[in-house]
């Protein structure tokens, strides 16, 4: 059976050469189809003297047979050519920019409120608000600071009418919630206030969170708790030193400022916290009996606890921010630049 | 507050330095501001005896001095002042000496003749910001002595900003009570002693509100030498606490109003006749005060009068006309003292703040008026001479302390402040702030001395014990919360407010003033609230809504090359109305530029109407009711690209395209804006779960031609009117105009996504919803199916 060999020499010589999946396909119907080559061959057998017949169909069998793999084989490969040459083609440049939906975000002084709240809110207080075009009686009077108080010359109030304000601090709220509700509250009060004032640091509008607590038992220990867990969460430093210093508000008595050590320093002294050391970031105090009276809450039978923190200042020591009137100019270049903060 | 430590210690033995002190009053809550030198750093200044001047040979200004500085020679000095005279003593820089600035002094030769030092003005030592020559030092200045020691020029200045409730602390002998308290050591002022009458001389005193003025003391002095000096000490201390000398006299009553806090003062006498009048302003009155403006003091304003009509403001400055000066040899001295209420606001009111109104208004000491007489009149008869009249008042002195006392007690101590103070801790310090305690039951009867006008109930007292004991020394707990947690739905506009910024908007905060031009050509129909008391005409009417300041951000970001803008502010508007002022939340947003952030493979297209209302109906979706936008005219808003949203038929906000002229007026770009009634897009909703079906959906796209002005969302709704219970959802995908059509025609397309919950819908389903609905649209609007 030399022809059969040489056939399967060329067909394996062909197969190896074929281009493509068609080629292929071609060569199998040429050489193992119905009428292929060696199928031919088969059928001639019958005219083999019979005791070569075994052997002769054994080699074309074998034949076949490794043809058929060799052309499985080719096949496969040819297969995975096509793949590598499709993913080549479909290759794209992954160093340019992505399709990025447009990014916004919250105002860095939101972000500083919702700071707060989240830690009062952990804590139970619920959120109050109030008007910001308040009247004389609830910014002022209520607030133990009668009329020509020398308190009020420390406020620069903005008015409309002799009775009319824009509220210069967010403590009307906390009168507002106790003319409404009994004790035992707790409440935080965000809100924008006002003050005639325009300079480097000062903005004529600006924010506030108001805090009070009224209950039986209400300490000024409780409020140095409260505040000092409060400012190690905000600024996310357990061993944040805090100080209470006294101070002067009508409404509370006694009073307190609080500093904490300087974020910048660490209490060694720096342009920020004026070489001090401290900055101060709170007012506080307990609720002055003569501001219970003006609501009609027991003073003997309650205590309680307020205070008032700046937002802007928080966010500028909490984002390193140096210029208060960043915050009101809104240029997207400051604002972005929080967008993604936490 | 200036406070000499130097002076101070004649009064208290402060051992403690300067910080130490400081630190000590800021926790006590009298807050430190800064520590400031009494003088600059310098070096080598000795007192100098000038024994002869001469003039210079080569230059007509400067003279040749020979100068004792106590150095064993006779110094050779060069010097250029006008007062350089022989016998005098001055200041001498010595060689080797370093004056302010760091400024050396060395041999040197001033036009060919040598100088051996340099004599100095106070300005040259930093010791005054102008002088006319050479620092005059007194005869008894110690010829060669160190100038710093002999002047104690070491001294340190605190710097103490006092709270309004502290005006006792106005005055040394306040200060000095205070540290004493602290320090826990005994305080003890100057010795003085009455100055008993040597002259008849006097003036008749009459007020006429002995509650606007309990106590008036006027005393007469006379034969002043008008060439006397202000002792160098006291011009030293003056300056330190920040005031500048200007007359003996009137050095003198600044002196005292330093040291006591009780401001006074002193009128030329000739101008005052026989008769001071304390009265409240009548119609006819005016004066010339001394700074020179001229005033009509009105019924609220108390004065102190003559018999030529007003000589000062009460407690507040006093009149030109009966100054004293140069001339003055003869003086009435006043020391009263006015309330607090009588003076309260009134300085401001006439454009004025002094030393004295300053304190008047706090609240002086009102036991001390004759005690500070006594003292300005022997300070003055030793540096002016002359002899002084009996003092005259009107009204009595109350004692030093409280007639009623305050109850303190021990169990209010503690629930206040959250621990008990040991009684003899509270007693010390009671004490030690001048109080008289009586111990009761339980606990004490205080009566604080009468010029601290904040000590008035139980919590004034428990502070002064919780700060003199130090708020750093009580203890911090935790509140055993009772108060019940509230179960409002907290911060839901927090919700929309992050849902914009996921859709890239920033959120931006703008002055809720805005400029009266802004609020006019926004919202020409509404008279917004003005402030009476703007900072500027940009801010000076309450805003009646958020667009202005939105186009405002927008227009300064536009500025910046920052063109592609989404924005959105939170805050309340302020529209006046006739039952008062309406205070309304509302969420309003803004959009111009790209659509899209640019990128490499996006076509550009700008933002547009669309994409405002798109922003809205996502803010809504959360919302219970039926929103709808109906064609409106607002007066900021494109007449044709501008909506009124409603919510079941409520108006609750706008959204449309900024009206051209105001693009122009404020020259910005084509803007799109919304605005929202916060409260109602805050609204949550709890979503109740619907079955899913489990049979596959069909979609059935139709096109209708319509007239053109038939609104879509009208053809919607009348889809939505069928009630078709398997017509899952109707989608309006295209919008087409042109060829095929008539000019007033479009052709509107919509998929119908049918499905149902009981089976597989077949053919005939979708057929005859179909035919509903295109029906319906025959209907109602006459469309005409298109194939």
């Amino acid at each position: 059976m030399e022809q059969v060999d040489k056939l399967a020499v060329q067909a394996v010589e062909e197969i190896r050469e074929a281009a493509g999946l068609a080629d292929l396909d071609h060569l199998r119907v040429r050489y193992l189809g119905k009428k292929g080559v060696l199928t031919a061959l088969l059928k001639e057998l019958g005219r083999l003297p019979p005791e070569e017949r075994p052997k002769a169909g054994q080699e074309v069998n074998a034949a076949k047979q490794r043809l058929s793999t060799l052309i499985e084989e080719r096949q496969a490969e040819l297969a995975r050519a096509e793949v590598a040459r499709k993913l080549r083609e479909e290759r794209v440049d992954v160093s340019l920019p992505g399709r990025r939906p447009a990014v916004g975000g919250l105002h860095p002084v939101t972000q500083t409120i919702d700071r707060i709240e989240a830690f009062f809110a952990g804590m139970g207080y619920a959120i109050a608000e109030g008007p910001e075009v308040e009247d004389d009686f609830h910014n002022f009077e209520a607030l133990n600071i009668p009329e020509e108080h020398p308190a009020r010359a420390m406020h620069d109030t903005f008015y409309f009418d002799a009775h009319r304000v824009l509220r210069t601090h967010t403590s009307p709220v906390q009168i507002r919630t106790m003319e409404q509700q009994k004790p035992p509250l707790r409440i935080i009060a965000p809100g924008r206030v006002y003050r005639c004032d325009s300079d480097l640091t000062h903005s004529p509008m600006f924010h506030q969170v108001e805090g009070l607590y009224v209950d039986s038992g209400v300490t000024f220990a409780d409020l140095r708790g409260v505040l000092s867990s409060f400012l190690q969460s905000f600024f996310e430093r357990e061993d944040l030193q805090t100080r209470f210093r006294p101070s002067y508000f009508p409404f509370t008595e006694p009073s307190a400022e609080v500093d904490i050590q300087c974020v910048h320093c660490a209490g060694a002294g720096c342009r920020v916290c004026k070489q001090t050391g401290w900055l101060e970031v709170m007012g506080c105090g307990m609720v002055h009996p003569n501001v219970f009276a003006h609501v009609g809450i027991d003073s003997e039978r309650f205590t309680g606890f307020a205070f008032g923190l700046g937002v802007e200042r928080m966010a500028m020591l909490r984002f390193g921010v140096n210029d208060l009137r960043l915050f009101f100019e809104n240029d997207v270049r400051f604002i972005e630049q929080f967008a993604r903060a936490g | 507050m200036r406070i000499s430590m130097e002076w101070l210690r004649e009064w208290v033995s402060v051992e403690e330095s300067a910080e130490r002190l400081g630190h000590r009053l800021t926790m006590a809550g009298l807050e430190l501001d800064a520590i400031e030198a009494a003088a600059p750093a310098f070096s080598g200044v000795r007192v100098g005896l000038v024994l002869a001047v001469e003039p210079h040979p080569n230059a007509d200004r400067l003279r040749v001095c020979q100068v004792d500085a106590g150095t064993g020679e006779t110094l050779n000095i060069v010097c250029g002042a006008p007062n350089a005279v022989a016998g005098m003593r001055a200041p001498v820089a010595c060689l080797g000496a370093v004056l302010p600035g760091d400024f050396r002094i060395k041999r040197s030769k001033l036009r060919g003749v040598e100088s051996r030092g340099m004599l100095c003005s106070a300005v040259e030592l930093g010791l005054a910001e102008s002088s006319e020559g050479l620092m005059e030092l007194p005869a008894d200045a110690p010829v060669g002595a160190d100038l710093r020691e002999w002047l104690g020029l070491d001294d340190a200045i605190l710097e103490v900003d006092l709270t309004p409730n502290r005006a006792d602390c106005l005055g040394m002998l306040g200060v000095a009570r205070e540290a004493g308290a602290l320090l826990e050591r005994p305080v003890s002022g100057p010795v003085i002693e009455p100055v008993p009458a040597a002259v008849e001389s006097a003036v008749e005193v009459r007020v006429t509100d002995m509650e606007a003025c309990p106590v008036y003391a006027a005393r007469v002095i006379e034969g002043l030498d008008p060439g006397a000096h202000t002792p160098l000490w006291i011009r030293e201390r003056l300056r330190r606490c920040g005031l500048r000398p200007l007359h003996p006299v009137v050095d003198v009553t600044n002196y005292v109003m330093l040291e006591l806090g009780q401001p006074m003062h002193a009128f030329a006498a000739d101008a005052v006749g026989p008769v001071l009048t304390v009265r409240f302003g009548g119609a006819d009155d005016r004066l010339r005060l001394l700074n020179g403006s001229e005033i009509e003091p009105g019924p609220a304003d108390l004065l102190i009068a003559g018999q030529g009509g007003p000589l000062a403001l009460a407690g507040i400055m006093g009149g030109e006309q009966s100054a004293v000066g140069a001339g003055t040899t003869r003086i009435v001295l006043e020391s009263a003292h006015f309330s607090p209420q009588a003076l309260a606001g009134r300085a401001r009111a006439h454009g004025l703040h002094t030393d004295a109104s300053h304190r008047f208004e706090r609240g002086v000491d009102p036991t001390i008026a004759l005690y500070a007489m006594e003292r300005a009149t022997a300070m003055i008869l030793q540096i002016a001479g002359g002899t002084a009249g009996p003092v005259v008042h009107a009204g009595t002195l109350p004692a030093a302390h409280a007639d009623a006392p305050i109850g303190l007690r021990r169990e209010r101590i503690a629930r206040v402040l959250g621990v008990a103070l040991a009684p003899n801790e509270v007693e010390r310090i009671l004490t030690g702030l001048g109080c008289r305690v009586t111990a009761v039951e339980d606990g004490w009867q205080v009566r604080p001395l009468r010029a601290r006008f904040d000590l008035v109930c139980e919590e004034d007292l428990i502070e002064e014990l919780a700060r003199v004991h130090g708020y750093e020394r009580l203890p911090q707990t935790l509140p055993h919360a009772t108060a019940p947690v509230s179960s409002a739905a907290q911060d839901a506009i927090g919700h929309r407010k992050r849902e914009l910024a996921d859709m890239g908007f920033h959120e931006v905060i703008s002055f809720s003033f805005i400029g009266t031009d802004w609020a006019g050509a926004f919202y020409p129909e509404v008279q917004g609230l003005a402030l009476a008391n703007p900072i500027s005409s940009e801010l000076a009417v309450m805003r009646p809504g958020l667009w202005p300041g939105l186009v405002r951000t927008a227009a300064h970001n536009v500025a910046r090359q920052r063109g592609d803008l989404r924005l959105f502010e939170h805050g309340l508007r302020f529209v006046p109305d006739a039952s008062g002022l309406r205070q309304e939340s509302r969420l309003a947003g803004l959009l111009c530029g790209r659509a899209e952030p640019e990128h490499w493979q996006a076509a550009r297209r700008s933002v547009d109407f669309f994409d405002a209302k798109g922003v809205v109906e996502s803010l809504c979706a959360q919302t219970a009711g039926t929103l709808r936008f109906v064609p409106a005219v607002h007066p900021a808003l494109h007449d044709g690209q501008s909506a009124q949203v409603l919510l079941d038929g409520q108006g609750i906000g706008w959204v449309g395209a900024l009206h051209p002229s105001l693009r122009e007026r404020f020259d910005v770009p084509e803007i799109f804006l919304f605005e929202l009634d916060a409260a109602v897009v805050s609204e949550g909703r709890v979503p109740t779960f619907k079955d899913l079906s489990a049979f596959p959906a069909i979609r059935r796209d139709v096109a209708l031609v319509i007239d053109e002005d038939v609104p879509a969302g009208e053809m919607l709704a009348a889809v939505a009117e069928l009630g078709l219970p398997i017509l899952q959802e109707t989608r309006l995908f295209d919008v087409y105009r042109g060829q095929g059509l008539e000019e007033n025609e479009k052709s509107i397309a919509l998929g119908l996504i049918l499905r149902a919950f009981d089976r597989t819908l077949g053919e005939g389903d979708v057929d005859s919803v179909t035919k509903a609905v295109v029906d319906q649209l025959s209907a109602r609007f006459g469309a005409k199916p298109r194939y």
